[in-house]
């Protein structure tokens, strides 16, 4: 793995194309002059991806039960959603998920009983509050980049803060969206930041049979401007790439596509089974290299968070979901008439 | 309403964008070739010098155009996008059709998109291929789009502001040979009236041609030849909204004449025809029996222009349809 410098993306796109890290996968420090986020930005990150955790838990079981629709967890891509959405204010930043970016929506702003509610189908109760600066989860894949890029271009024009930050997947990367929008951002210079969720899978689909460019961010090149690959299950390599990705967007020096190389743990969603289309020795070695476990270990080890306080924490998010649910199960559900509501202006 | 400029229906155009950019400042233009060139056609002429900032040329990609409208739009803007032909509106599709439309719906409100597609279309002109496709039926089909064609200068004007203003995504397609040929009058002072619904073009009792856009002026010239040759007396009713439709007004003017026949430039197949018979049908079945007929092109892809003539509804087609119907019971 190439260490990080100030310069990393002219490091990174001159070097030896391996992922950014700063975390060794033992939570150690890779040099200890590598920049890392406070500590109580650690504390809220690991807080965070611990009710990730316990969200796809809680949705898996309540698919199982017939009480809960698809769910497609987060579960693996925990350290490149919260990383990159780390960087960003949700007071003035815009955020356009993919689809799984569960924690990055909620730290965004969305309640988690509303968005319990939307997987739950209680459609009006999970409507986006006016003041939450995010577009809702898109099915069809890459079909969000183009209006991320068109929410930034028009924050330019119109002279305003604010940065675009923007995901999607490895999968994604081969639509033709994918490749418009990028090109529409790099000649506009837009404030665009573009994670690319690289989890290794587009459902059965592995990323070899996407491209064979060995690298997703070094497309970037090609449409004028930077791109770099980060261990994306490595917090503080994420977070710090995103943080100048956002510091560059918001001194109008344009987009950044940061590819953040990680795997989905999990199932593609609950219809999925994994086990017909890839080796579980390949998931035990992805397992070695879990996002979640790495920051526990850093952070334990540096006493940024104590050992007991783990159990204490992953209590607090279950119960927080818990309490969630009962809510989002309060909201009613839909009748017909809701079906003639919102085609246009009434 | 003031004093009236006199126009052709491009400059009705390029006048009614004007005007919308004059009244708000968050109107902006976007498409190919629309800033220094000003568009192919040379709507947007003129526009970039003078609102600096606000005409913007874009890379040669309509589902970034339509895509970045969207993203435009919720960013606080109003984005009138031109894409070159509407043939190429196709590369755009799943933007206007999974997106566009339904943003609304899908946001339970949180977002709508003010958003104007503005698209040339129709035949006649020996345009290559793709250039001359009438694809109106295709949006017409998809909830959450509202589609609309002018076949005059003013209503050109009027349409045009209309679908500038309206809070949800507004398919504006532009008969391209009626871009020089057809004259008539915009407001100097930007008012407008009567935004919404068909319009009765030619009045007569005996039979009622229904048609939009570049087809409208085919019907008018037949139905002189109706009167004069046939003495048939024929009413000529423009719909202008092709979404959604104006039925009540549809159903007002058939019933009295109970006789029809719809004309447009599409193929005939699923075309927005069959809907405006399926509409009649529908609500007249009880009350009367209605001969009525589509005069259409045919089930082809659009054949190289020196066949256009052979494939676009002609006046000859035309009169031949309203016969035969006044020859039924
Ligand atoms: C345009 C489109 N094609 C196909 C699908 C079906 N589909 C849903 S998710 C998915 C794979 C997406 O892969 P990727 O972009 O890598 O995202 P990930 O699921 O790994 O997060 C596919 C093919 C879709 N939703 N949209
Ligand atoms: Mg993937």
């Amino acid at each position: 793995m190439t260490h990080v410098t100030p310069d990393w993306a002219a490091e990174w796109a001159a070097g030896s194309g391996e992922p950014l890290r700063f975390l060794e996968p033992d939570g150690g420090l890779v040099r200890p002059d590598l920049p890392r986020p406070p500590d109580d930005l650690v504390r809220e990150a690991l807080r965070l991806m611990l009710l990730s955790r316990a969200l796809d838990e809680k949705c898996t079981n309540l698919h199982r039960q017939g009480r809960l629709g698809l769910y497609a967890p987060v579960h693996g891509q925990e350290a490149a959603v919260v990383g990159s959405h780390l960087a960003i204010d949700p007071a003035v930043d815009w955020l356009v998920p993919a689809s799984r970016e569960q924690p990055a929506m909620l730290r965004h702003g969305w309640a988690l009983d509303r968005m319990l509610a939307s997987f739950l189908g209680r459609i009006d109760a999970a409507r986006i509050p006016d003041h939450v600066r995010m577009l809702p989860r898109q099915q069809s894949i890459a079909a969000q980049l183009p209006h991320a890029v068109g929410i930034a271009w028009a924050t330019s024009i119109r002279g305003l803060d604010g940065v675009t930050l923007a995901y999607c997947g490895d999968g994604a990367t081969s639509e033709g969206d994918f490749h418009e929008a990028c090109n529409l951002a790099g000649v506009m210079g837009v404030p665009l930041v573009l994670v690319v969720i690289n989890n290794q899978y587009a459902i059965s689909t592995p990323v070899s049979r996407q491209t064979r460019a060995t690298r997703l961010a070094d497309r970037a090149r090609g449409y004028g401007f930077p791109g770099v690959a980060v261990d994306g299950d490595d917090l503080f390599a994420v977070y710090e790439v995103a943080r100048q990705a956002v510091e560059r967007a918001r001194a109008g020096q344009g987009p950044t596509m940061i590819e953040a190389v990680t795997y989905r743990m999990s199932f593609h969603n609950t219809s999925d089974n994994p086990s017909l289309y890839r080796d579980p020795s390949e998931v035990a070695e992805a397992g070695q290299r879990d996002p979640v476990a790495r920051l526990v270990a850093y952070a334990t080890g540096a006493g940024v968070i104590r050992p007991d306080a783990i159990e204490v924490v992953e209590a607090e998010v279950r119960a927080e979901v818990e309490a969630a649910l009962d809510q989002a199960l309060s909201y009613p559900a839909p009748g017909p008439e809701e079906i003639f509501r919102h085609v246009f202006a009434d | 309403m003031s004093a009236q400029k006199d126009v052709t229906l491009l400059e009705a155009v390029r006048v009614a964008l004007s005007d919308a950019m004059e009244d708000s400042d968050r109107v902006v233009l976007l498409g190919q070739d629309v800033g220094r060139r000003g568009g192919v056609f040379r709507a947007t002429e003129g526009l970039s010098a003078r609102f600096p900032g606000r005409v913007l040329d874009t890379p040669l990609a309509e589902g970034a155009i339509v895509g970045s409208s969207i993203g435009l739009a919720i960013g606080g803007l109003v984005p009138v996008a031109e894409i070159q032909f509407l043939g190429f509106l196709h590369q755009a599709f799943h933007q206007v059709t999974q997106q566009l439309a339904r943003y609304r719906f899908r946001t339970r409100g949180r977002f709508h998109l003010p958003v104007t597609i503005r698209a040339p279309y129709g035949g006649g002109l020996r345009m290559p291929e793709f250039h001359p496709d009438s694809l109106e039926s295709q949006l017409a089909n998809v909830p959450g789009l509202k589609v609309v064609t002018p076949a005059f200068a003013d209503d050109a004007y009027s349409l045009l502001r209309a679908a500038i203003r309206d809070p949800d995504p507004v398919l504006f397609l532009e008969p391209q040979r009626l871009y020089r040929s057809v004259r008539g009058r915009v407001p100097s002072d930007g008012a407008t009236d009567g935004d919404f619904g068909a319009r009765m073009r030619r009045h007569g009792d005996d039979l009622l041609l229904v048609s939009w856009g570049p087809s409208v002026h085919t019907c008018l010239a037949a139905a002189d030849e109706l009167e004069e040759r046939h003495a048939v007396r024929s009413a000529v009713l423009d719909l202008r909204w092709l979404s959604p439709l104006d039925h009540a007004r549809l159903h007002q003017e058939a019933a009295v004449r109970r006789r029809v026949a719809v004309v447009h430039e599409g193929v005939r197949s699923a075309g927005l025809g069959a809907e405006v018979v399926a509409s009649l049908q529908e609500s007249l079945c009880d009350t009367i029996s209605l001969p009525i007929l589509r005069v259409t092109a045919p089930d082809t892809p659009y054949p190289p222009g020196r066949l256009e003539d052979a494939f676009l509804p002609s006046q000859e087609n035309i009169v031949e349809a309203a016969l035969h119907v006044m020859d039924r019971p």
